[in-house]
């Protein structure tokens, strides 16, 4: 709208006896770059204008020109809480159109890794619900897991946020002794703070009051707006893409999936919640059922070498130089693929015209598909319960946006 | 999946005759290029359709194919979901240059809304029947729609960097 049209509006809605008020896009309680126009009648929203796109990164266009490998970094910086979540979807995707198949070993390292990354991300979200309702001691709390979390990343791969982890084919390199130490100290550690966090929180009285009935959306209508993940099994719909079309073995494990009955903050809490005593329970089972053997495929046209044969092996050179230069052999065709992002379906629709780079890469971002309920979410609610709403749906600005 | 396709493309076929353009199976999913017209309409009869109720969309997005023949230079992918029965499926259009208008599918999905919004403001395609067809995460006044293929990804006045060898 331009300003002379923005003029005009804010002059109608004071006629009616309404105020403005402009909600974002720097705000310390969105955490995130978030903004919206509301018109108050007093404490009370009668409508909001989101506005997105503040940190758009046009990755769609950046994924048209790099090559396969080097779109596993855009991926990193879409939900950048759950990072690795997002890079073996990109991987998998890879593997669907190529038609790898990747050892047992491998799927099961990428499903404790993805489980911790859920945990990370479920962590952040609960824990900041509790700050925006004034209860800061838990955020505290459980943020001691979430760096346990991201010291295993950092023994893994050596990054922390933007993880850059595995490879098209497989993961780079086995968990080293340091990590497994570190996996089984959180697995030991986690229940204990996951406890102590629920004290505090899930029958407090205050925190009850502020979430319970605050933000509802049902059933129909979530599915209707497109929702997914912990949002939408906060409303009843049980759908979870590790169930529906299981990826990387998770068939091989046994889960539940919590679902909550009014899709409200409380409910978005306490399905979080619960979501990661079943991650945790998942990555138990993934280390006492851990297959031996290699951690990737044998594609040599598309996993690099090790570097010692790099030096002395013409043909691990040859294809070293291929690989790095985005020269390796991809067929024409057209695949989807999703896995269970921290918040809901991350989805990569590509379509390869059998170039050195996507000929088109659409990602669906749940964040961004379920964003827009907010309005409708909103409205009727007092200012702070649509604090409490956006940091219960964990709208991420980096996924968001892409 | 192949009985799958069969049985929806059959039910398609009766139903909506020749607006049905093609349909195929791309590796686990069931492809149906369709009269872009008749969208709207393919999609509410799928929505309450009998064998599979597609009550969920799952994205939304366009493509743009320059070296298309000329009347098929931009797409729309809608990719939707049964979720009862765990069934997706792909449906197509076509559209041109000259007639870039699209029937938007809002009325039935909400998701809708904003997916839309994207797809117009990356490629320019018009939906016509939706509420609010502005652009979302670009300007609102950039004069150009930034996913079509001639506008290159590096900034064209640039002269100290040469990748021509790099990407497309």
């Amino acid at each position: 709208m331009n300003t002379t049209d923005l003029e005009k509006k804010r002059a109608e809605i004071e006629k009616q006896g309404y105020s403005i008020l402009n909600l974002g896009p720097t705000h310390p309680a969105t955490h995130g770059i978030f903004q919206n126009i509301l018109t108050m009648d007093g404490d009370i929203i009668i409508d909001a204008v989101p506005t997105v796109g503040y940190i758009h990164r046009a990755f769609e266009k950046l994924a048209e020109r790099r090559a396969y490998y080097q779109i596993t970094t855009i991926t990193d910086r879409m939900n950048y809480c759950s990072s690795p979540i997002n890079n073996f979807g990109w991987h998998m995707t890879m593997e669907k159109l190529l038609g790898i198949e990747v050892p047992k070993r491998a799927q099961y390292l990428r499903v404790i890794l993805m489980e911790l990354a859920r945990i990370a991300d479920h962590l952040i979200c609960n824990s900041v619900i509790g700050v925006d309702t004034g209860a800061l001691s838990g955020f505290l709390y459980v943020f001691q897991e979430r760096e346990k979390v991201y010291e295993i990343y950092e023994e893994i791969c050596g990054a922390r946020l933007t993880t850059n982890l595995g490879r098209i084919g497989g993961l780079e390199r086995d968990f080293p002794k340091k990590a497994w130490d570190k996996i089984h100290a959180f697995i030991e550690s986690l229940p204990k703070a996951l406890d102590e966090f629920e004290t505090l929180l899930s029958r407090n009285r205050i925190f009850m009051d502020r979430t319970i009935g605050a933000g509802p959306i049902s059933a129909e209508r979530a599915l209707n707006y497109g929702f997914t993940g912990p949002n939408l099994r906060a409303a009843g719909v049980d759908y979870d893409v590790r169930v529906a079309t299981p990826y990387s073995s998770y068939e091989d494990f046994d889960f539940q999936i919590p679902v909550g009955v009014n899709g409200d903050t409380y409910d978005r809490f306490m399905v979080r919640q619960e979501e990661m005593h079943q991650s945790l329970s998942i990555i138990k089972q993934a280390i006492a059922k851990l297959p031996e053997g290699p951690i990737h495929a044998d594609v040599p046209e598309i996993y690099l070498p090790p570097k010692e044969e790099v030096y002395n092996n013409m043909e691990a050179l040859i294809y070293q130089f291929k690989i790095v230069m985005g020269e390796s052999n991809v067929p024409a065709g057209e695949v989807y693929h999703s896995v269970e992002g921290g918040n809901g379906e991350l989805g990569f629709y590509l379509i390869s015209d059998g170039g050195r780079t996507p000929f088109r890469l659409s990602l669906r971002r749940p964040c961004f598909i379920y964003y827009q309920a907010y309005t409708e979410m909103i409205k009727g609610a007092m200012l702070s319960d649509a604090i409490l709403t956006l940091s219960s749906l964990n709208v991420i600005a980096g996924e968001l946006d892409a | 999946m192949e009985n799958v396709t069969q049985e929806i493309g059959k039910a398609l076929q009766d139903k909506f005759g020749d607006a049905i353009v093609s349909q195929s199976l791309i590796v686990d999913f069931p492809t149906f290029v369709v009269k872009k017209e008749k969208i709207l309409d393919i999609m509410k009869f799928l929505f309450d359709f009998e064998l599979y109720k597609f009550q969920f969309l799952t994205s939304l997005c366009g493509v743009h194919f320059p070296d298309n023949v000329k009347e098929e230079e931009y797409s729309v992918v809608y990719q939707l979901h049964d979720l009862v029965r765990n069934q997706r499926i792909r449906l197509k259009v076509f559209t041109s240059e000259s007639h870039i208008q699209v029937p938007s599918v809002t009325s039935l999905f909400s998701t809708a809304n904003w997916l839309e919004r994207e797809t117009f403001d990356f490629f320019g395609i018009q939906f016509t029947g939706h509420p609010n067809l502005v652009k979302i995460l670009n300007m609102e006044d950039q004069p150009y729609f930034p996913m079509r293929k001639q506008y290159p990804l590096e900034d064209g006045t640039r002269e100290d960097k040469d990748d021509s060898k790099f990407g497309r």
